[in-house]
């Protein structure tokens, strides 16, 4: 590919190309100060025009790699950033094979790790970066990696992304230059990215114990009940890209976790009263 | 009472895991998670001592807990056939 970029993130290598310079340029600069990957990448992302004159005439970007969605839709250059982040998690989504990958957030403290997971729009990005910058290290907004030998957790630190309301709420907690471009009119509404901080880049490589997990929702009055293993179980098979093509490994790296952790799922309409309602739940649990 | 004979897979092609009352099951041939409640685990413990009726399996139930109430041999009839809906036991 004419411009490329190769990236460590936890455990996984990335190489992203792209015909266009833009969208490397803007991964370079939200990604500095991450490690170049030391071996083969693991996985490749290439963004290519959609149809080869397009990459001059109103340039639409089509996400390619080892894995891709046969029909998703292509993307205006003016989000090739966007494109980028998307064709990493669906290479992760799709491909990670070594570890049972959950779609949750996961900060970090003493060694001990919480999970945050929920459907899309319950907070758990906002909640893990604000942790993140709160005394926690952050070890992902997206993707929760749980080893499959050792039933501990690894780190994956992409930049988190922020949609609509938690952009200005990471604004006013974090410098400037840790931000990439304010993207408006994706699919999603507003997104910006973020570089996690410092602790969370230079610890990235060390893995940590799962000890609470739980499953939080925006918008309501605060309130916290505890949640059944067997409920936790089926939830994260939901949550799990890759549980079923695991097999027996993927069963009892889950049952483990759960059998091993206390859940709860909390309700909450701000995300003052969400800290601290992490903050009581974790002391309870540690 | 004799009705039809059902088996169950081998022990080592089902990874169990009890988690809160409930049973989470590994059928390794399918590859298929299942999640269920007594006495659906009894009634496939009791079936590795190879094929049985429902009478049977109720006897051997019996023989290792306390069962309460009339209606087992009914629970155990219709718990078999939603086992066998899943996979889980066969007619044999």
């Amino acid at each position: 590919m004419k411009h490329q970029l190769s990236l460590q993130i936890g455990p996984v290598a990335f190489r992203i190309g792209s015909a266009w310079r833009a969208p490397i340029d803007a991964l370079a600069r939200l990604y500095a100060g991450y490690p170049e990957p030391e071996r083969v990448c693991d996985f490749t992302v290439r963004l290519e025009p959609e149809q080869p004159w397009r990459r001059w005439i109103r340039p639409s970007v089509a996400i390619q790699g080892d894995y891709i969605l046969p029909d998703a839709a292509p993307m205006s250059l003016a989000h090739g950033l966007l494109a980028a982040e998307m064709g990493m998690n669906l290479q992760m989504a799709l491909g990670q094979k070594t570890h049972l990958l959950l779609h949750a957030a996961s900060v970090e403290k003493d060694g001990r790790a919480l999970i945050l997971t929920g459907e899309s729009g319950a907070g758990k990005s906002t909640l893990a970066a604000l942790l993140g910058e709160r005394g926690w290290r952050l070890m992902g907004d997206e993707f929760a990696l749980l080893g499959l030998q050792d039933g501990r957790l690894r780190a994956f630190p992409r930049a988190v992304s922020l949609k609509n309301g938690a952009i200005a709420v990471m604004e006013n907690e974090v410098a400037p230059e840790r931000f990439g471009p304010r993207l408006d009119g994706t699919p999603k509404g507003a997104i910006r990215h973020m570089r996690p901080n410092r602790l969370a880049l230079e610890a990235m490589a060390d893995p940590a114990r799962p000890v609470l997990i739980l499953f939080p929702r925006f918008g309501e009055a605060a309130a916290a009940r505890a949640v059944g293993q067997a409920e936790v179980f089926m939830r994260l098979t939901q949550a799990s890209t890759n549980y079923v093509s695991l097999g027996a490994a993927g069963f009892d790296a889950l049952t483990g976790l759960v059998g091993g952790c206390p859940a709860a799922a909390i309700d909450y309409p701000d995300t003052t009263s969400a800290i601290d309602m992490v903050e009581e739940l974790w002391a309870q649990a540690a | 009472m004799t009705g039809a004979r059902y088996a169950a897979d081998p022990e080592e092609c089902v990874r169990s895991v009890a988690l809160d009352g409930l049973w989470l099951l590994f059928h390794k041939p399918s590859g298929m998670t299942h999640i269920v409640a007594p006495p659906a685990p009894q009634i496939l413990e009791a079936l590795r001592l190879g094929p049985a009726d429902a009478g049977e399996i109720l006897a051997r139930m019996r023989a290792w807990y306390d069962l309460e109430g009339d209606d087992a041999a009914d629970a155990v009839e219709a718990r078999l056939e939603e086992l066998e809906a899943a996979g889980l036991v066969r007619r044999s």
